[in-house]
């Protein structure tokens, strides 16, 4: 299986502080991948790094599809909810790569918008403003804008924060699509259950990668305290790190 | 009947300037209300009066070069202060962590400040009344096809990046995973906010340029829950103060500048109170809760 994403001692962070340290590995076509570790371990900040938001400190990030064939889910902070802006309108920007500035919403680009729409189960919801959504039902008109993209990466950042048991079931149904499709997801999660449970491969990330390969054998009880104990807070007086003079 | 002629159609059909006046009215609105629209929903409401203020020294600047009141110069001095002013703040506001209000506000005071220095060292008594309150009652060919060319540039230039303006609102992490589209937009529409206030203040002043833009703006919010249909409502609230405060002005003697802006003004009043969408109505006679 060819490779999607390649990490060679990737270092990513902020005022050459590193929030991820000396990543090296590579994503498989196809691969089911959740991300976890605790706050501050540097989860959001590879995402980031992957669709290009942040650019390495050291080391690289090789990526198969171009930057704008990503499909990506920031956590939600970003969006300004009191735009008025319906959903139908909200999840057609999913489209953005087939119709750009100016291509049109026809018939069949409409009927594909309300085809996501139920299929994240708005049915009904089409008209309404953004501002007038429940959390979840934000979260769900998002994975709909995500599954228009139509992408071969898709990026899920703390996906299933604050959702009730039934959107995450839902929105975890949609995952498990993708991936019979034979797309390519990475996913931030807090939820241990979720990650062993639908999740073939984890990455456990504490600053530094602490464990890479199948669930099971990343979610040892060891590993998860080496993580706990290895995320600090950034030293302001750290000195230059030694492996980049190697 | 004849005395509803007199008072609202009368004077449009009897002198040419009040027809002028009027074309000028219909330009501004037309570019004024959607843009107003997209500032307020930026929450940038206050940018057009620091825009005005960052505009005011180029004009000021292009009256004195030129000695006198040229439309070219002082509509040339206006656009490029204005821009300068607008590039500088949007690019610092993108490239790094100030945040756009304060970017802004350092750019516009340079501008200001180059301003006044320059104008009090020249020392000439100029009549910068023109520039502060304009005179939308003596608009002539040249100025009315400035007008009009700025309103017609905003609207096409609005129909190209409406989609990419409306994401960079929406969701500007969003736009900068699809598309590199998000700077260029951004900057397109400060500069449209400059060439609206530039139009503005050849026909109210700089400083009244603003009401036109954001009171229907803010009223239109109260009228509608829907981008495109608040848009619509803000250039027909625009174009009714203009129409109106021309009239008013026409049958008083106020100047009229202050008297379109106060109509907009009251107008905006009006839709606080009796608009139903988030305004005072629905906050204190919010009616009796539905079944579902």
């Amino acid at each position: 299986m060819a490779a999607v994403l390649s990490f060679r001692n990737l270092t990513l962070g902020y005022d050459r502080h590193p929030a991820v340290h000396h990543l090296d590995g590579s994503v498989n076509e196809g691969a089911l991948l959740a991300v976890i570790g605790p706050n501050g371990a540097g989860k959001s900040t590879l995402l980031k790094g992957i669709v290009g938001a942040l650019t390495p400190l050291a080391g690289a990030i090789e990526r198969k599809p171009l930057a704008h064939d990503i499909a990506y889910l920031p956590q939600i902070a970003e969006i300004d909810r009191s735009f008025p802006i319906s959903v139908y309108d909200l999840v057609s920007m999913g489209l953005w790569r087939r119709s750009g500035l100016l291509g049109g919403i026809g018939q069949k680009e409409s009927d594909l918008i309300r085809q996501a729409v139920a299929t994240v189960g708005l049915q009904g919801f089409e008209d309404r403003t953004i501002g007038t959504l429940s959390g979840g039902q934000m979260q769900r008109a998002l994975f709909a804008r995500l599954l228009l993209q139509d992408a071969r990466l898709i990026l899920l950042d703390e996906p299933f924060v604050s959702l009730d048991t039934r959107t995450v079931s839902d929105l975890l149904e949609i995952i498990a699509r993708w991936h019979r499709e034979q797309r390519t997801v990475l996913a931030v999660l807090h939820d241990n259950e979720i990650v062993k449970e639908k999740f073939p491969e984890t990455l456990l990330l504490a600053r530094e990668p602490v464990a890479w390969g199948p669930t099971r054998e990343v979610l040892h009880a060891e590993n998860l305290l080496r993580a706990r104990r290895m995320c600090e807070a950034f030293d302001d007086h750290a000195v230059v790190c030694k492996d980049d003079a190697a | 009947m004849s005395t509803l002629y007199d008072a609202l159609i009368g004077p449009f059909v009897e002198f040419e300037f009040m027809r002028r006046a009027l074309v000028g009215m219909l330009a501004l609105a037309l570019g004024a209300g959607p843009v107003g629209v997209f500032l307020m929903l930026r929450r940038m409401s206050l940018m057009g009066d620091a825009m005005a203020h960052a505009i005011l020294p180029g004009a000021a600047l292009g009256f004195l070069l030129a000695g006198g009141l040229s439309l070219f110069a002082m509509t040339a001095g206006g656009v490029i202060a204005g821009f300068t002013v607008a590039m500088g703040a949007g690019l610092v506001a993108r490239a790094t962590d100030l945040k756009e209000d304060a970017s802004l506000a350092a750019f516009y005071l340079i501008s200001l400040a180059l301003g006044v220095l320059i104008v009090s060292v020249k020392g000439s008594n100029i009549d910068l009344l023109h520039v502060l309150f304009g005179s939308v009652l003596a608009l002539d060919n040249a100025t009315l096809m400035t007008l009009a060319a700025f309103a017609t540039v905003s609207l096409f230039v609005l129909a190209i990046l409406w989609r990419p303006l409306v994401l960079e609102c929406v969701d500007p992490g969003f736009l900068r995973s699809v598309s590199n589209a998000g700077a260029p937009t951004h900057l397109a529409f400060l500069a449209l906010v400059v060439l609206n206030l530039v139009g503005g203040f050849h026909a109210l002043g700089t400083l009244m340029a603003v009401g036109l833009m954001m009171l229907p703006a803010a009223a239109a919010r109260f009228w509608a829950a829907d981008l495109t249909r608040m848009v619509i409502i803000a250039i027909l609230l625009a174009l009714l103060s203009g129409v109106s405060g021309l009239l008013l002005s026409y049958h008083t003697g106020a100047p009229s500048g202050p008297s379109i802006i106060l109509v907009a003004g009251l107008f905006y009043l009006f839709s606080l109170a009796l608009g139903p969408v988030g305004g005072l109505r629905r906050k204190f006679v919010p009616g009796r809760h539905l079944e579902a």
